[in-house]
């Protein structure tokens, strides 16, 4: 017991003098009907049987030729500026040539300098995080290990191979586990609201790799080493990660020793991360621009037209809740993602057509203080029950003082002991006056009328 | 009578058409020809059985039905396809390249597929995994290469005409070896899709053929914008035999390289020299443009830097691309790879590196820039360049041997005008008695102007004798 509490108070001397310093990388497949460069089916998690959606460009065979898939491409740069990057008029493709089984053509078709949207950044009230650069890419297959007739065999099903693949990369901007998760949590609703990705981590189809380091407080340079954790596939993990990072690292620090840079992977059973492979030698995925794919040129005016499909952000949605009248807390809930937007609003217009006195306050206090999944909720039900509770407010007086009087009767012994002082058995008696209610009456007359009851 | 294997692709199409001969006459020619001398020649590596059978049905198609042969990097299903390769032995693509898609379309029928550098990887088809072809003229000499099959089948007559591909020369330097017309369309004027890819920046499927008229009549067949390669243009696909007959007057044209000092005094220069005298008696202005090792308005930017740009962008891309074959998923693994694949990769591997990718691959797409930024100059004065297409006639077998790089030597003269993607054609300039080796006449001209370089290449064969069919086709 004393141990313990001795090492909870070092953790918070410790994390006092040293901070963390994160970048995020966030992988998120694109939902588009068919693969990044090829015709093939997007669709590889309802994919009745392996390597059924695959063509002789998406499998490697020779002479298939990548033609990019615009759809994909537009959706980068609208996520893009979605998260305030500048979108430079020139970029290309290019090929990270390294060998993997599930990479069918040796080499992955990627970005490497000229990435489709740079130098963005997300507001948090944790405090900014800037975006280095949001690029287009192709995901690999995935290898199946398993026994087959007692051998042990690896299976490739190329079903995901090619799948177009955005990576957002932010500055090491955030400084804590907290604030990682509340950027993470802003940048899925952005892409939720864009409706470019399920963006679902249990399927893989958001992928989240912190590369952590820690740094004394104060100091403004990046630390020499960072460690990267993968397979990570919850918010809440990336937060349990870092902090468990910021740890490991600090007993290194604190013995002045630089920790050593390795990709690490996440046990999330055990929260504790295991070395995956060292990082020391960089690897070198030779990048050339590829020669398959023309450099693509984009028109300003091309640009700007993207800008204005654009649909309303969470941002902005929270923004018309807080002018509508909503307290910010209900205005951050309704804007969580288009789904909730949709809700909120419709509930909210349908209740207020069928009662003008509710307000924004009023609806919220009712709604979110009920267990209502309001993702999958029928907006029409829940105004008609809103009503429906508003409506039985208007009882009268004399039926109110019965049931208090009924309740007094049958308590003489909680009468006694308000009399005594006990103020708190007020409230004993206020629960029994409403349950005999059934729930019906103006809860703030009921009170009146009991005060005035007891205080006679 | 004449065997009608020796017939062009527009006379034969003609005879076909108008019943003057039937499919099994022209096939059994074919066949014969190709029974008699692949043995000797290995032009083929893989033959058709079913060849007249699909012809027969052709008839009523622009191209009727005739044989023609196909290099063996383009996919065709049915027809095992290798790129010459052991890596390859036994692959049975599962689909069909555009070119050959667009012949099957037109009415050409796949009669074999013919032998090559492995992988293109050459510039004399000595380095294929299944022997050496001969240059039909003269046994000891190679055909040229990488479509040395190709060009061997065409010049002897074992098909009616024939599909190559070039990266740097390897449609022209055959054709100049073997004595046959090869036209290198401007890159992305036929399409790639379904041809193994070597330098992918560069390389260019197109014709091979007997005549500059057979050149333009295939080259409508296989040209023209792909959905599937993204590198293809847009541009409308002329009818390119309907133009043929423009000549050349008004047009300028400058000789280059010839000032080069390897080319002084050769038969090659006296050749050029006479061909750029006719262009002029035909109304055409000529002059000489000089060689510099810098750009400067009127001069040619000196084709001895090519040589390593061409090498490091070709390599480094050649590293890539043979990244696929890994025995995985179709072919055998990267152990049977031959030594020249294997010296490319290890090269391109090498210029891509980290810490050496500047040096080399960047450095060499910046000199490659030069030579567009030279070439767009000069065609900005010149409607054609002239010159020759090889430094001199076909080599004899292991000339080039312990010389991994003599492919490069010999490509010295297309390597500028194939980074620059420029279009260009080689028709025979010459025979040599003695040896019976021809040389080839080189015209090239800007990108998308394949009609100027037919132009040009069909009114030099008319005014000369150098073209064996054309006589026939005289007569």
């Amino acid at each position: 017991m004393n141990r313990k509490r001795t090492s909870i108070r070092g953790r918070r001397r410790r994390m006092s003098e040293w901070e963390p310093v994160v970048g995020m990388e966030i992988h998120v497949e694109l939902k588009t009907k068919s693969k990044m460069f090829c015709g093939c089916k997007n669709d590889p998690f309802h994919a009745p049987k392996p390597n059924i959606y695959t063509c002789p460009v998406c499998l490697g065979m020779p002479g298939g030729l990548p033609v990019p898939n615009k759809k994909a491409v537009e959706w980068t740069i609208m996520l893009g500026l979605a998260l305030g990057c500048e979108i430079p008029l020139h970029s290309k493709f290019d090929r990270k040539n390294y060998f993997y089984p599930d990479l069918a053509k040796g080499y992955q078709i990627s970005q490497y300098d000229e990435p489709f949207c740079v130098n963005g950044r997300v507001h948090l009230p944790s405090g900014d995080v800037r975006i280095h650069r949001v690029h287009l890419e192709e995901d690999t297959g995935k290898l199946l290990h398993k026994t087959v007739n007692g051998k042990k065999v690896s299976l490739i099903d190329f079903n995901r191979c090619g799948v177009p693949l955005m990576e957002i990369v932010t500055e090491a901007d955030i400084h804590s586990a907290e604030q990682a998760r509340e950027f993470l949590k802003k940048l899925y609703q952005i892409i939720r609201y864009l409706d470019v990705s399920d963006a679902d981590m249990e399927k893989g189809t958001m992928r989240l790799e912190p590369n952590i380091s820690v740094r004394p407080v104060g100091d403004t340079h990046l630390p020499a080493y960072k460690v990267e954790v993968k397979n990570i596939n919850s918010f809440a993990f990336v937060k349990k990660a870092i902090e468990y990072e910021t740890e490991r690292h600090i007993t290194f620090l604190e013995k002045g020793e630089k920790p050593p840079q390795e990709t690490r992977g996440w046990n999330e059973d055990k929260g504790v991360s295991f070395p995956q492979r060292s990082k020391e030698n960089a690897e070198d995925y030779r990048y050339f621009p590829d020669p398959d794919i023309p450099p693509i040129v984009w028109e300003q005016g091309y640009i700007d037209g993207l800008k204005k499909q654009l649909p309303k952000l969470p941002d902005d949605k929270f923004q018309e809740f807080v002018t509508m009248g909503f307290p910010t807390s209900y205005a951050s809930l309704s804007s969580v993602s288009p789904s909730s937007v949709v809700f909120v609003e419709t509930a909210y217009n349908l209740t207020v057509k069928k009662d003008p006195t509710i307000n924004p306050k009023t609806f919220g206090d009712w709604l979110f203080n009920r267990p209502i999944d309001i993702e999958t909720a029928n907006p029409n039900k829940i105004a008609e029950e809103l009503i429906q509770s508003r409506k039985v407010v208007s009882i009268p007086d004399e039926e109110i003082q019965k049931a208090i009087s009924d309740v007094l009767a049958a308590n003489p012994k909680a009468v006694a002991d308000f009399k005594a002082g006990k103020e708190q058995v007020k409230m004993f008696l206020f629960g029994n006056v409403l349950k005999t209610l059934k729930g019906k009456g103006d809860k703030k007359k009921v009170m009146e009328i009991l005060q005035k009851s007891l205080t006679v | 009578m004449k065997k009608l294997n020796t017939l062009t692709l527009a006379s034969a199409v003609k005879k076909l058409k108008s019943k003057e001969i039937s499919h099994k006459e022209l096939y059994a020619d074919v066949s014969e020809a190709i029974a008699g001398k692949n043995k000797e020649l290995n032009a083929y590596l893989a033959l058709n059985t079913e060849a007249v059978s699909q012809a027969e049905k052709l008839l009523d198609t622009p191209l009727a039905g005739v044989p023609v042969a196909v290099k063996d990097n383009f996919l065709t299903v049915g027809l095992e396809t290798t790129a010459s390769s052991n890596v390859l032995r036994g692959f049975n693509p599962p689909y069909e390249s555009t070119v050959t898609s667009r012949l099957k379309k037109a009415g050409g029928v796949v009669v074999g597929k013919t032998n090559m550098d492995a992988w293109a990887h050459g510039s004399s088809t000595e380095t294929s995994d299944f022997g050496p072809t001969k240059n039909p003229n003269n046994l000891a000499h190679v055909p040229g290469g990488s479509s040395g099959g190709s060009a061997a089948a065409v010049a002897a007559n074992m098909c009616i005409t024939a599909l190559g591909s070039e990266t740097a020369g390897s449609i022209r330097i055959p054709s100049a070896w073997c004595g046959t017309v090869g036209l290198k369309p401007t890159y992305g004027r036929v399409p790639r899709t379904g041809v193994v890819a070597m330098g992918s920046s560069l390389d260019s499927p197109g014709p091979m053929t007997k005549t500059v008229e057979d050149a333009a009549i295939l080259l409508s067949v296989i040209a023209g914008k792909d959905p599937y390669d993204a590198t293809t243009g847009e541009l409308p696909v002329p009818d390119y035999a309907s133009n043929l007959k423009k000549g050349v007057k008004g047009l300028k044209i400058g000789i280059c390289y010839m000032d080069h000092p390897q080319l002084k005094g050769t038969q090659t220069e006296k050749s050029v020299e006479e061909a750029g005298k006719l262009f002029e008696k035909n109304g055409a202005t000529v002059e000489k443009v000089a060689l510099s090792d810098q750009l400067e308005d009127n001069t040619i930017l000196n084709p001895d830097y090519a040589v390593g740009v061409y090498t490091v962008v070709q390599r480094s891309e050649v590293s890539s691309n043979l990244a696929r074959y890994d025995g995985i998923r179709y072919g055998h693994n990267r152990s049977t790879f031959g030594a020249e694949a294997k010296r490319r990769i290890m090269l391109g591997t090498f210029t891509l590196s980290k810490g050496y990718a500047d040096k080399y691959y960047v450095l060499a797409e910046k000199v490659r820039n030069l030579y567009i930024k030279n070439f767009a100059q000069l065609f900005s004065k010149y409607d054609l360049l002239i010159s020759t297409a090889t430094p001199g006639p076909a080599l004899k077998f292991g000339e080039s041997e312990g010389n991994p790089l003599f492919g490069e030597l010999t490509d010295l003269l297309n390597e500028p005008s194939s980074l620059s993607g420029l279009t260009g054609i080689s028709v025979p300039c010459y025979w040599d008695k003695k040896t019976g080796l021809p040389l080839g006449l080189s015209i090239m001209a800007n990108h998308w102007q394949e009609e100027t370089v037919l132009r040009a290449a069909y009114l030099y064969e008319q005014e000369t004798d150098f073209n064996p069919w054309t006589k026939e086709a005289h007569e």
